[in-house]
């Protein structure tokens, strides 16, 4: 356990805070402290409880335990509003903006200055023009509508909100993520302005250089706990990494001694209809392939379009021996499974049972001619809720009461029943325990080198990640996407987490590559 | 690429889109007008003034559905709540000992009580509506499916499942059954029929509500992003509340008006379906029914394009079912074109 930060004059404190869900810890007693005027890197990896953290102090969530002070008074923030008006401001990665209305309505919403019941416009503009000017906003009229501005312009219409009602402690989430490298500059410029007028601005990322070019301090966060604090420049950046990662990581992901065969997955010149702009890969029966990024790079899209849920603009994709269109039907038909990033909207029907989650893409053989036996259906997820395991009551229990590890363990199992031989999975750890995740690495490599003894092939599979150790731990090969292109699969023995970032922020000697559109 | 520096190409947009839509009304103007010439066709003098009753009913009670689905929500109820103004209206007008003496008594405050008491009662299906969805956080379409079918089944219950026809001798001499005096032609002062000018009246008036009032603003922001709203300190709720109760009110003006339309008596079965006309003119219009965007002035047009076609079916000697093909088309077209444009903005 590390010691608690003691500044001289925090503006905000956070002692001991706890989060739970149900009987898991999102949040194991995390230590927090932030002064005025400054800039405080909040860092860990995906899943390490920032978010969470965040939304405690924007009142999102309320704490189980533990105490925040803000500005030397208690603070509880009963929910988003309570904390805003208190001066606690979040900008998160999905704007919260109306798009509809027009930039200086969406700057005003909730304070907006009237007469009576009246609105004054004149004021309204006028107010809206300063908070503009401030983040350096000045190309764009209040009266514009939100919803057609770029999205840098979005982002920074919402730090005027913020600015406009007076916010003391900024938070801004992973805010670079779909920025061009340009406009990440003026965010830095104006987070500097901000920082120079006695705002305390709450940054969280991963990027590191990010976090050396902008923050005075950090806190580190792991498995929902504090790990480190410090001055930025009193701590080098592999110190930094360390605490980040942590663990050792041999343990959590083992890996086989895999035998490549025939290609099962190739791509030439593929291109979505936004993203991604360029990819290439092959992909051969019994390997593991990681995909990695940043958020927003088009790392999903390109998993999508593959699998015929967005359009595909050009190039050519060989499936085994399949040409020709993409779409889901036809792709589940010629042995190729997805699982989904977001399996609570998307991957899995969260109200049916696991039976028919897991038996949907294959429904033969369930009775006499199309007719489905409920019996049979759940009797053919027996042997995959015993094998991975799904921890559940039967298989006729609801996905929605099932952990997000268990859940997430249905949503694969649905390509083991379909027994598909190549399996594109989207952040397939994303939000679920350790111990899942554990189960989820040992079932990748289990696939990947198939079973002689009862003549299972291995299967291909390609894989999407966030989690950079998860990436070097499972993968043979990775490739890293950048703004819509694909780079070069390389052995993962060639990749670290340091140059997988440096990768994806583009910061490589591929720094010709086109500024993102 | 870098944003846009001004509003200059979403104004101009807009602009085109209204024109695009004034240009749909005179096509369709045109069109029957063409086909049904004569002095007994679509122009004559006798069916503009037809066109003038019904559009007054239509456009007034879409004033009110305008604001509700750009406030992201649907009033279903609004073709029963005009039945029952309308039979509210009539029934107080019927009161009295052996044949309605009061309305025989004192003709000028029986009207006016009339008009109250409908006005009480559209509000009170309306506020319902707006407690429902916001206490009970209900979808509003289920909602107001069920108040629709419950505001339908009073005005039946009121009327005694009959028509009611308060003292024609009486009445039809009183202003509220001359709302929409045939009497009066486009051609002579004031022009047009009372409640014609009454729908322009609160059309404007609406419309400066939306513009210029914090709830008319609020009630855009409530229907573009609702969490941002409440994120922001609007008061979602009251905003969601004032806008149904605002929807009935309209719905219960449309049914006093619709009142006069009939000549003065009240029919419980009549107006049914007449939600569907109504949300079909404001999509028309341009508003969107996933909230946060339309115009008043817009729903005027599509309520005038939405008549004209109704009745432009009839001049051409469609049988009914072919008129209602037609409408269900016009009005799957009208939400198919607001899909697509929601599509291109997102």
């Amino acid at each position: 356990m590390v010691s608690p930060p003691s500044l001289p004059n925090p503006l905000l404190t956070m002692r001991g805070v706890q989060k739970r869900f149900g009987a898991t810890y999102a949040l194991r007693g995390v230590d927090l402290e932030v002064a005025a005027g400054s800039v405080h890197a909040l860092i860990g990896e995906n899943g390490a409880g920032k978010s969470t953290l965040m939304k405690t102090l924007s009142g999102a969530y309320q704490a189980d335990a533990g105490e925040m002070t803000f500005g030397g008074q208690p603070y509880r923030p009963a929910n988003p509003l309570d904390a805003r008006s208190q001066g606690v401001c979040m900008i998160y990665q999905e704007l919260a903006l109306a798009p509809d209305l027009s930039v200086m309505e969406n700057i005003l919403l909730g304070i907006e200055p009237t007469w009576g019941p009246f609105m004054r416009w004149s004021e309204t503009r006028s107010i809206a023009q300063r908070a503009l000017n401030e983040v350096g906003l000045e190309t764009v009229t209040p009266e514009a509508i939100v919803g057609q501005l770029s999205i840098a312009s979005q982002q920074l219409v919402e730090i005027a909100r913020a600015v406009a009602v007076g916010c003391k402690i900024l938070v801004l989430d992973e805010p670079t993520s779909s920025l061009t490298q340009k406009d990440v500059a003026k965010l830095f410029s104006l987070v500097r302005r901000l920082k120079e007028k006695g705002i305390a601005i709450v940054y969280i990322s991963h990027a590191l250089e990010e976090v050396q070019a902008l923050c005075d301090r950090f806190t580190v966060m792991r498995d929902g706990e504090t790990v480190g604090h410090g001055r930025v420049e009193d701590v080098p950046v592999h110190r930094i990494i360390s605490m980040m990662v942590g663990r050792e990581v041999s343990d959590l992901y083992p890996r086989s001694v895999r035998r490549p065969a025939e290609i099962v997955l190739e791509m030439k010149d593929f291109a979505g209809a936004s993203l991604p702009r360029k990819a290439a890969l092959t992909l051969h029966r019994g390997e593991v392939v990681g995909i990695a990024g940043l958020i927003g790079a088009g790392r999903t899209e390109m998993l999508r379009s593959l699998f015929g849920l967005e359009p595909v603009k050009s190039g050519e994709v060989r499936i085994g021996a399949f040409r020709g269109e993409a779409s889901p039907g036809r792709r589940w038909a010629q042995g190729v499974g997805l699982v989904s990033e977001d399996r609570k909207t998307e991957g899995l029907a969260q109200n049916l049972s696991i039976a028919e989650n897991l038996t949907l893409t294959r429904l033969t053989g369930m009775g006499p001619w199309r007719f489905i036996r409920p019996s049979r259906q759940r009797a053919a997820c027996k042997p995959w809720i015993d094998a991975l395991p799904i921890k559940c009551r039967d298989a006729g229990q609801a996905v929605e009461d099932l952990s997000g590890g268990n859940q997430q363990k249905v949503a694969i199992a649905r390509l083991l029943h379909h027994d598909a031989d190549l399996f594109l999975l989207d952040e397939p750890t994303r939000g679920i325990d350790v111990g899942s995740k554990a189960q989820i690495y040992a079932l990748i490599d289990r696939l990947a080198l198939g079973d002689p003894g009862t003549g299972k092939k291995p299967k291909a599979i390609l894989v999407v990640s966030s989690y950079l150790p998860e990436l070097l731990g499972i993968c043979d090969r990775i490739a890293v996407m950048t703004r819509g292109v694909l780079g070069e699969a390389l052995p993962v023995a060639s990749w670290t987490e340091h140059s997988l970032m440096l990768a994806a922020t583009g910061q490589t000697s591929d720094a010709s590559s086109p500024p993102a559109v | 690429m870098s944003e846009p520096t001004d509003t200059a190409p979403s104004q101009s947009k807009r602009v085109l889109a209204f024109a695009a839509r004034l240009v749909a009304l005179v096509c369709v103007y045109l069109f029957f007008a063409v086909l049904t010439p004569g002095s007994k066709g679509f122009t004559s003098d006798a069916n503009t003034q037809l066109m003038l009753q019904d559009i007054a009913v239509v456009a007034m009670c879409a004033i009110g559905m305008t604001l509700v689905i750009i406030a992201g929500g649907i009033d279903l109820s609004a073709g029963s709540t005009i039945a029952l103004a309308m039979i509210t209206t009539a029934y107080v007008l019927n009161l009295g000992p052996k044949g309605a003496e009061w309305v025989r008594s004192s003709p000028h405050i029986m009207p006016i009580l009339a008009v109250l008491a409908a006005m009480a009662v559209s509000g009170l299906v309306g506020l319902i509506n707006g407690l429902l969805v916001t206490s009970l956080r209900m979808v509003p379409f289920i909602v107001t499916l069920g108040t629709m079918q419950m505001a339908r089944g009073l005005a039946k219950l009121v009327a005694n499942e009959q028509n009611i026809y308060p003292p024609s001798d009486v009445v039809g001499d009183l202003w509220i059954a001359r709302l929409l005096d045939p009497a009066r032609t486009v051609f002579t002062f004031p022009f047009l029929p009372t409640a014609v000018w009454l729908v322009i009246l609160c059309a404007l008036l609406a419309s400066l509500f939306l513009r210029y009032t914090r709830l008319g603003r609020h009630t855009f922001a409530v229907g573009s992003n609702e969490k941002t709203a409440v994120l922001c300190g609007v008061p979602v709720l009251r905003t969601k509340l004032a806008v149904y109760l605002i929807s009935g009110l309209f719905s219960g003006l449309a049914g006093i008006i619709f009142f006069a339309r009939l000549g003065g008596i009240g029919q419980p079965t009549e107006a049914i379906g007449y939600e569907l006309f109504v949300i079909a003119a404001v999509v028309i219009g341009g508003a969107s029914l996933l909230g946060g965007r339309g115009t008043v002035l817009g729903t005027m047009i599509g309520a005038l394009i939405i008549t004209i076609l109704r009745n432009g079916g009839v001049k051409m000697g469609w049988p009914q079912y072919t008129q209602e093909i037609v409408m269900g088309a016009v009005i799957i077209v009208a939400v198919a074109i607001d899909n697509l444009r929601n599509r291109r903005r997102s």
